[in-house]
């Protein structure tokens, strides 16, 4: 009997017992649905991490103030006094430049209108390395940090809600914590999510936020100090002299730990990986179990069939059968309805994972749910594994079956 | 009596015993030393009271089942000496079975089934032709497609022995073929075998209880108790 016969009979034993099929199957598609939509839940998530990471540039590092790793005490601020340090070329050469950044959230009014908001200040480079593009006016400039001007580039969306209108805002004035800034200019609509939306902040000189917004103990400092390497085959230079700059500034001895974290982007990568790899993880743990629960009910129901078989195995091995040729039969029937199984599976899964992206999309979170063809080839061949695995003991014990006792079965 | 001893016997059967053990000590002797030999051609039947080891002999000579002693030549092969995948093409290619609930699989169509025994052997040529000839050769050609659940009792057991012939067998066991049918459609499949047995020269073996088919036959074995007590 060929492998070709053997499908067709398979099939056609099947689809005999179309709903019993079905049923049996449930565990593997279930399994089997699962790991596909995480797993391409997971890729689009880490696509739209690596996008956004790259539209940053994976040669920046950021510093903050304290020591995850070590218990250090009184960790020193980060102040725009470190920043001018590390823009200093003879002390930091693979550095391209170096910029502070605060945010916080503050009260944003104009009239009647009152909205709470995120607030970033920083310096005019800020602009470019977040790629801050402007609908009208300008960004605000060197003269406006020193100056510490009260001006303001508001976010679209933020814009929008307060003014009432989207164009025409720049010289306005608005009310940031009750103290009137002038609005210098407007961003483009860029898109995020509810933990990240950029249309929905605003921008100011970082020494403004210091006196009007901050209320920090030192006046100086800065919550966060981003820095661009040369290249990013600099960046592990950029890196330790950065450190060298603020552990002398800070005047740390050889015996004590840093104050201050620097991260660079593969950590941050790395970071988000190690989230996707645990979920990943823990799904592919339930898969594993309904899969194993879904062979289990493959053998339960090869065994019934065996059973319920018994003649017709009788009969085929007095026509001539031989052992390998039932055993194939029986073998054949349990790996196409564990692939058939791992099929609807794929399917279910690819759906669910475009649900699920849908819902994150409508959320303001881009997300794309990838189905790679390696997924698509590795469920396959998980479920056919399963059910040639599930599928021996039956096939075998009906291969095993004496022709007389079998033809004599009721 | 066939006796052609410038021909060598297809079945040749010495001294055979099947002893069935039902527990501790209870055994039974459900062949107890049968001596026979069946030559080309022949057409016998077997007869004998309910329990008297017809259905256990006739597994013997299909090869089904082996005996605890004694001696089975099939065209000159000593049975035993067979390992189980020899045993499954002796009984592909030699011996045509049918059976007395016709064992049809119900799935699949007439056609199919009768050529189910060619797809365990190793010429899977032109098996619809065959089947065909075989299904022509009984006279159902015009419900090759039909499922079993489809066709009369007595059309389902000519199916069952075009089936037994679709391998063109040396012999053909039939064990109580007529056993489930009316006399009429009985009738139709003894005319039947008659037929193969005299236009084909296939050599048949019939299990009976009933005394007209048995007349109808040259040569009968009368079995009693697991021996064979009368040959006419
Ligand atoms: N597989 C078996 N297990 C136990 N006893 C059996 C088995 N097959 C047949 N027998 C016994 O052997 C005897 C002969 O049976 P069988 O050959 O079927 O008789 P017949 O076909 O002539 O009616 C009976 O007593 C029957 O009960
Ligand atoms: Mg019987």
């Amino acid at each position: 009997m060929n492998f070709f016969q053997a499908v067709k009979e398979a099939f056609s034993s099947l689809a005999a017992n179309k709903m019993r099929s079905f049923l049996t199957v449930l565990g593997i598609v279930i399994g089997v649905g699962a790991v596909i939509a995480v797993l391409s839940i997971s890729r689009g998530a880490e696509a739209s991490i690596i996008g956004q990471i790259e539209s940053i540039g994976t040669n920046v590092i950021y510093v903050m103030r304290g020591n995850r790793a070590e218990d250090v005490k009184n960790p020193r601020h980060l102040t725009l006094a470190d920043v001018e340090e590390l823009n200093n070329r003879l002390r930091a050469p693979h550095v391209r430049w170096a910029s502070p950044m605060m945010s916080e959230f503050a009260t944003f009014s104009l009239g009647s209108e009152s909205h709470d908001a995120g607030v970033v200040g920083s310096v005019p480079v800020y602009q470019h390395t977040m790629d801050v593009r402007l609908s009208e006016g300008e960004f605000f400039t060197e003269d406006d940090v020193d100056s510490r001007r009260a001006v303001v580039v508001l976010g679209p969306d933020l814009a929008k809600r307060l003014t009432g209108r989207s164009s025409e805002v720049v010289g306005m004035s608005v009310r940031i914590n009750n103290y009137p800034f002038r609005v210098i200019g407007v961003s483009e609509a860029k898109g995020g999510n509810q933990f990240n939306n950029p249309d929905m902040q605003a921008y100011i000189p970082i020494t403004t936020m210091q006196m009007r917004i901050s209320r920090q103990s030192v006046s100086d400092s800065v919550s966060i100090i981003m820095v661009q390497a040369q290249d990013a085959e600099s960046v592990d230079e950029a890196i330790s002299e950065t450190r060298a700059v603020l552990r002398a500034r800070h005047r740390l001895t050889a015996k004590q730990a840093d104050d201050f974290t620097i991260t660079n982007q593969e950590d941050i990568l790395s970071i988000a990986n190690s989230v996707t790899n645990i979920l990943t993880i823990f799904m592919a743990g339930i898969a594993g179990i309904s899969l194993l629960v879904g062979g289990i009910g493959i053998m339960n129901i090869m065994l019934v069939s065996v059973t319920e078989r018994t003649r017709e195995i009788g009969l085929r091995k007095a026509l001539g059968a031989r052992k390998s040729d039932i055993k194939l039969q029986f073998l054949t029937e349990s790996a196409l309805l564990s692939v058939l199984g791992g099929i609807l599976g794929i399917v279910v899964g690819w759906v669910l994972g475009l649900v699920v992206s849908r819902i994150a999309s409508s959320y303001g979170t881009p997300l794309v749910a990838v189905v790679g063809i390696d997924a698509i080839l590795l469920a396959t061949l998980f479920s056919l594994a399963v059910g040639l695995f599930f599928g021996i003991y039956p096939a075998i014990r009906a291969a095993n079956l004496e022709p007389v006792e079998a033809l004599r079965y009721e | 009596m066939a006796d052609k001893p410038h021909v060598e016997p297809v079945i040749r059967v010495r001294g055979m015993t099947k002893d069935f053990q039902m527990g501790e000590d209870i055994v039974v002797r459900a062949l107890r030393g049968i001596d026979l030999d069946i030559y080309p051609g022949e057409l016998t039947t077997i007869m004998g009271p309910s329990g008297s080891g017809k259905s256990t002999l006739m597994n013997m000579i299909g090869c089904l089942d082996s005996p605890t002693s004694g001696e089975y030549y099939l065209d000159g092969v000593l049975v035993s000496d067979l390992e189980d995948d020899e045993l499954a093409e002796v009984r592909n290619k030699k011996i045509g079975f049918v059976f007395q609930k016709y064992n049809l699989l119900p799935r699949i169509s007439a056609i199919e089934n009768v050529a189910l025994p060619l797809r365990y052997s190793d010429d899977t040529s032109n098996m619809r032709q065959r089947a065909e000839e075989a299904l022509i050769a009984v006279g159902l050609e015009d419900r090759m497609l039909h499922k079993p659940n489809e066709l009369s009792g007595g059309q389902q057991q000519r199916v069952a022995v075009a089936r037994a012939l679709v391998n063109k067998p040396a012999i053909i066991l039939a064990d109580e073929p007529t056993g489930n049918l009316d006399s009429k459609s009985g009738q139709e499949v003894m005319d039947l075998l008659l037929k193969l047995n005299h236009e084909m020269k296939t050599t048949i073996v019939i299990v009976t209880h009933d005394a007209d088919v048995a007349a109808q036959t040259r040569r009968v074995i009368r079995l009693f108790d697991g021996l064979i007590v009368s040959e006419d």
